[in-house]
């Protein structure tokens, strides 16, 4: 399972070493490879009778599963700048 | 957004393409999309490696926003966490699986159709383009009530690219640097917590 993620840190080892290298085509072909994935996921999706009659249901599972993950990101996000600003506030009264 | 129209096309593409058996399903083995998928990890992480004048630009953020990424994997993973016991049939891996996104909605529907088929695989999908998209129109309504942090946490992955101009915009040109490490920070998070979760 682990595969995919080991690929992605060799990548970037590779990338590191050969910093002063320029891969002028790499974005392109991530961009290939994600099309082709993506594409593959549509056959699937598409090809399975049972997706197809639920996709009312998995979209609006997939909304509220969202509306989940901004809320909860946004409310981190007011915590961390209110601390920021009261540390910011501190530091100039003293 | 022209790209992400391209994007999204391949996946309608082949949507058409399996519903009505143009293309059989059994043409397109397992091994060959790991294979696919292990290549496209490869190039995504020589083109993080390869950038060494980002490297060199986040040392100049004030630590203090060091913590944003880490606000933004801790508040979209507990917001998705609690969700799931409002829906039926999913468990909390499964919904931390999806949320675990953060917008990147290409590797992570990859990712989970992989590990846990094409269902969750399309509502990671679905999901995480609901985000980008939130992330791109409510920009001003998350600033407003939420901080000049929040339209960078909503943007999650996507604040390194797409949703960079509209951050700029609405918090101030000064987030840009923040935005980038954040955007580089999720984007790494989101194969190895996307794995993490499916394991499950």
């Amino acid at each position: 399972m682990f595969i995919a993620i080991g690929f992605m840190v060799l990548g970037t080892l590779f990338g590191f070493l050969l910093r002063k290298k320029e891969f002028k085509n790499i974005s392109k072909i991530i961009t290939l490879l994600i099309w082709f994935l993506l594409f593959i996921l549509g056959l699937e999706v598409g090809a399975n009778p049972q997706i197809i009659s639920g996709i009312t249901s998995i979209g609006i599972e997939a909304l509220v599963i969202t509306l989940a993950a901004v809320t909860g990101s946004a409310v981190a996000a007011l915590l961390l700048w209110k601390h920021i600003n009261n540390r910011r506030k501190d530091f100039h009264e003293e | 957004m022209k790209s992400s129209i391209v994007i999204v096309s391949f996946f309608l593409l082949g949507l058409l393409f399996g519903h009505f058996e143009i293309i059989p399903i059994s043409a397109v083995d397992n091994d060959l999309s790991l294979f696919a998928l292990c290549c496209l990890m490869f190039c995504v992480g020589l083109s993080l490696g390869n950038d060494s004048n980002m490297l060199k630009r986040f040392t100049m953020i004030n630590p203090r926003f060091y913590w944003l990424p880490v606000a933004t994997i801790v508040g979209t993973l507990l917001g998705c966490a609690m969700i799931s016991f409002l829906l039926p049939g999913r468990s909390i891996m499964e919904s931390m699986a999806v949320g675990s996104g953060f917008g990147y909605y290409s590797l992570s529907s990859i990712f989970i159709t992989e590990y846990k088929g094409a269902e969750l695989g399309a509502i990671a999908l679905i999901s995480n383009i609901f985000r980008e998209i939130m992330a791109l129109l409510l920009a001003p309504l998350f600033v407003k009530y939420f901080g000049k942090l929040a339209p960078i946490a909503v943007g999650g992955a996507t604040t390194m690219d797409t949703t960079l101009p509209i951050i700029l915009k609405i918090s101030g040109k000064e987030f840009a640097v923040i935005s980038l490490f954040h955007g580089f920070i999720l984007d790494l998070s989101v194969p190895v917590l996307v794995t993490i979760f499916c394991a499950f």
